[in-house]
């Protein structure tokens, strides 16, 4: 999906050992596979993002593997340990082999 | 002297509710238990195929997800296990499962101890009415369970 827009919220900084919320939103209709056209009666083909990770520093924080029952513009919210300043890396990867990215900063005291 | 009609011979309207409530209690016997079954099974299997071999207990995880959903497209879910998060004991993976969707998997949510707190909120499809199962993977091989049931109005697998 070529219009997949990734949004991310988190605090832009924090103290250290504050564990912070991080909010994602990616724009994407998460096809299911379950659907069937109503026109020539075949199951719509799946197409969904089936892997999200978040990476702080370079190094993988948290990620999640999604199946066909999640939403579409699929919403995802986790927290994370604020020790050092750094980038955070978010990535989506659907099935099509397309990968969206989006980077935010994070700097603690 | 008088004596009710109904002692003597069972009315229609009698023989009819007799009727009626016997061949309901039949059919829902018949029912339900065959369902039920399957679902479980399926849900069983994809446990067995992400944790291996490991016999959950109840606890430790907290699943939240609204008693009534009026839109079986967008559910809200929110897991929390409840786990000290340090590099000796953490909660590894979360997995979730819906046992009345035509695929079993809903997702998988993987932590590290750099969460802090093993929390993890998304939303989901729901086909039907049911029940949703929450797994969690600790960082020692233990394994807890966790069930909460969703009524859902409209259905979201647009089938």
């Amino acid at each position: 999906m070529a219009n997949a827009k990734p949004r991310v919220k988190l605090p832009k900084s924090a103290a250290k050992g504050e564990i912070v919320q991080i909010k994602t939103l990616i724009s994407h209709k998460m096809e299911s596979g379950q659907r069937v056209d109503s026109k020539t009666g075949e199951k719509i083909p799946r197409q969904i993002i089936n892997k999200f990770v978040c990476a702080f520093n370079g190094k993988e924080v948290f990620s999640a593997d999604w199946h066909g029952a999640v939403s579409a513009n699929p919403y995802m919210s986790f927290y994370l340990k604020a020790t050092e300043s750094g980038t955070f890396e978010f990535t989506w990867t659907d099935d099509d082999g397309s990968v969206y990215t989006k980077t935010a900063e994070l700097a603690v005291q | 002297m008088t004596i009710s009609k109904a002692t003597e011979t069972p009315s229609r309207r009698q023989v009819l509710i007799t009727l009626a409530t016997g061949s309901f209690a039949l059919a829902t016997i018949t029912a339900l238990p065959r369902w039920a079954k399957a679902d479980t099974a399926a849900v069983d299997a994809a446990t067995k195929e992400l944790i291996g071999d490991a016999t959950p207990s109840e606890g430790r995880i907290t699943l939240d997800l609204p008693q009534i959903a009026e839109n079986g497209n967008t559910v809200p879910l929110t897991v929390e296990v409840d786990s000290p998060m340090s590099e000796a004991d953490y909660c590894k993976a979360v997995h979730v499962f819906a046992e009345g969707n035509p695929l079993p998997n809903v997702a998988s949510f993987r932590f590290t101890p750099a969460c802090g707190q093993a929390f993890a909120s998304t939303r989901i499809r729901l086909a039907k009415t049911q029940n949703v199962i929450a797994v969690a993977e600790m960082s020692n091989g233990s394994v807890y369970t966790a069930k909460a049931e969703v009524k859902v109005t409209i259905g979201g697998c647009g089938g």
